[in-house]
């Protein structure tokens, strides 16, 4: 804009220079016309300005586009590393004074070889837990055979057993706190936690 | 099996029990059960020995600031199960107390009513006295009309934390002077709640956190000196083995533990061994670890498709009792110390018997109480160690994790036959059930030996 101010101002102060020179009376000085030259300078610097706008709009719509993907591939990411983990995190059952794994919980083990395969820095800790009904000391031994038993699929599987911590906690952590036959069910079980190698899990 | 049990009679209000006769067979449940069961109409009792204890009173008296000492000195005497404790019919206490302090420590003490205490059906009257800052106690023999011991003992004040230890030491003295039988009042009894450990007097008194962290606590167990206890404790996925002295509370890492699954503590007789169980991926078995030098870990079962756990020393330290689950389901086996010559120690019926765990060697080396599982619920039993036979304590309710008083004839256990678990104590000759502790969650005992004098009484 400025530009187009100056030249308006130079076109007007020529006027002004020829008007003095004619020294007649001091007539009223006619209307500056503005010449052709400085208009067409002035329209370019228009078009100019809004060819700059546009293009900075699009800079700006491509980086915003650019920002969300970004985000929606990160939460995508951060989603199927949750769905990873919740995988990984799926508990196993027993019956009661067993160390037996179930053919119904097969499925889930698979699911965490593949991901321990896809994940080759992923470690973790597999802890062994029984009901309150067996005495409590015998349940720290029950539940290490169980988290043996889970780890040793997993070996059997083609994870390496050095990748694979075990340990039981019997009955001292239960998950369920009632004194029932539902509830003892539940607490029957391994637990499967990240020691480390988690931050970034890859679905397999 | 063939269970025969009569009942003898009723005296004093107690079941007197006869023995049961057990001879081999099918296993049924075995002879003998706590007497608070036989209402709900299952066999017996505890094996009784008909016959009458003798009668003791203790004398009451006007002398302020005694009444806690005689109160302590009955009922310790009381819970020895050793004597007909008498109570005075109330009231006017100087027709029944020394009216004079006796002068002569021997011969027919003055002031003293010899033949209502005889009447009453008492054989000895315990007398407690203060002269000058000196607590003395005199044992008096109704029958002789004479005196036949005093104690002299400067106890500490009644708010010193050492007054209770002190009296419950006069208690066992005038037992061992009554009787020339060792009493348990001067005992403490280690337990687990909520995660932490605790001690308790055995009379119900006095429960002290024992625990320095947060961190789960599990399975204690006395050193036979009483000078020292091991205790399991979780962390990170790992069980470490601690050794924490009474006196300081100072407690160290058993050096060779950390890193695996160790609990199940057990101080060998001569308190230079530990043995232990550890659970690795091969299975839990028996470790044994040099306590003196912190070395010389030694593995003494392996198992491989079967856990060995729970070792419990006999007093001798010649042998291990442990669990075994190589019959399928844990039962109760013994080896050598050094974990030779490894056998079923408690006859099992194969198939039919259930679970069997916790084993605790008496400390006069005749029996090893457990508890086995009962149709889905766990009880007592006690194995005699000669004979190998076994018979079962309790059928009220659950209970478990038995472990013995100094006298071998009483022991603590959990039960929740009052409807919550709690600690409970039994005396094995009369079938005599007291509650401990009557507070829920009370789990894993472990009787001390008696006190040794040097220990403080703040563990």
């Amino acid at each position: 804009m400025k530009r187009v101010h100056s030249l308006v101002l130079m076109g007007f102060s020529v006027a002004l220079v020829a008007a003095a020179c004619g020294k007649k009376a001091p007539e009223v000085a006619p209307a500056p016309q503005p010449n052709a030259d400085s208009i067409a300078a002035a329209e370019r610097a228009r078009a100019d300005s809004a060819a700059a706008d546009s293009a900075r709009r699009a800079q700006e719509e491509a980086e915003r586009i650019a920002r969300q993907r970004e985000a929606d591939s990160a939460a995508a990411a951060a989603a199927a590393a949750a769905e990873v983990r919740n995988m990984l995190a799926a508990m196993i059952h027993f019956d009661f004074d067993k160390a037996i794994l179930r053919p119904d919980d097969q499925g889930a083990l698979d699911q965490k070889v593949a991901i321990l395969n896809a994940n080759p820095d992923l470690h973790i800790r597999i802890s062994g837990h029984c009901d309150e009904r067996g005495s409590d000391e015998y349940n720290l031994a029950l539940g290490n055979r169980r988290a043996t038993a889970a780890k040793n699929y997993l070996v059997a599987h083609g994870v390496d057993a050095s990748r694979i911590e075990t340990a039981s906690y019997g009955e001292e952590r239960p998950v369920a706190m009632g004194h029932d036959e539902d509830s003892w069910a539940q607490n029957r079980r391994d637990e499967f936690e990240i020691l480390s190698g988690g931050d970034v899990l890859r679905k397999p | 099996m063939k269970v025969d049990c009569r009942i003898a009679g009723w005296a004093d209000g107690r079941l007197l029990l006869l023995a049961a006769v057990l001879s081999a067979h099918p296993p049924i449940r075995l002879s003998a059960q706590d007497t608070s069961a036989i209402d709900r109409g299952v066999r017996i009792g505890i094996v009784y020995r008909p016959g009458v204890r003798p009668g003791l009173v203790v004398l009451p008296g006007s002398q302020a600031g005694l009444d806690s000492v005689r109160t302590i000195v009955s009922r310790d005497l009381d819970y020895s199960d050793r004597f007909e404790v008498i109570t005075l019919p109330g009231g006017d206490s100087t027709s029944l107390g020394p009216g004079d302090p006796p002068r002569a420590t021997r011969g027919p003490a003055p002031g003293l009513n010899y033949p209502l205490y005889r009447a009453l059906g008492a054989d000895f009257a315990v007398e407690a006295r203060r002269v000058g800052d000196t607590t003395v106690v005199v044992v008096h023999d109704v029958a002789a009309s004479g005196i036949r011991r005093t104690f002299r003992q400067v106890l500490p004040a009644l708010s010193d934390p050492g007054f209770r230890l002190a009296v419950h030491r006069l208690a066992d003295q005038v037992l061992q002077a009554t009787l020339g039988a060792p009493g348990f009042a001067a005992t403490r009894i280690l337990f687990v709640r909520d995660g932490k450990a605790y001690r308790i007097d055995q009379d119900g008194a006095d429960v002290k956190l024992v625990s320095s962290t947060d961190h789960q606590a599990m399975s204690p167990a006395w050193a036979k000196d009483g000078r020292r206890f091991a205790y399991m404790e979780f962390t990170e996925g790992h069980g470490t083995l601690f050794v924490q002295d009474v006196a300081t509370g100072h407690r160290v890492s058993v050096v060779t533990t950390g890193k695996s699954l160790d609990f199940t503590p057990a101080f060998s007789p001569d308190g230079k061994t530990l043995a232990f169980s550890r659970a690795t991926e091969e299975g839990t078995d028996v470790y044994t670890v040099n306590m003196r030098d912190n070395c010389c870990l030694q593995r003494l079962t392996r198992g491989g498709l079967w856990d060995n756990l729970s070792p419990t020393y006999s007093p001798d330290g010649q042998r291990i009792a442990y669990v075994s689950t190589r019959p399928g389901l844990p039962q109760i086996y013994v080896m050598g110390a050094d974990g030779t010559d490894q056998q079923l120690f408690a006859p099992f019926d194969y198939g039919v018997t259930g679970s069997s765990n916790a084993p605790e060697w008496s400390p006069d080396g005749q029996s090893v109480a457990f508890h086995r599982d009962v149709g889905g619920t766990l009880q007592v039993f006690v194995l005699d160690v000669r004979t190998r036979s076994v018979r079962q304590l309790t059928s009220l309710g659950r209970n478990e994790d038995p472990t013995w008083a100094p006298d071998s004839r009483h022991l603590a256990f959990v039960s929740d036959r009052s409807g919550y678990r709690q600690l409970w104590v039994i005396d094995l000759e009369t079938g005599r059930i007291r509650p401990l502790l009557q507070q829920s969650g009370a789990r894993l005992p472990a009787w001390s030996p008696r006190i040794p004098e040097a220990v403080s009484p703040n563990p």
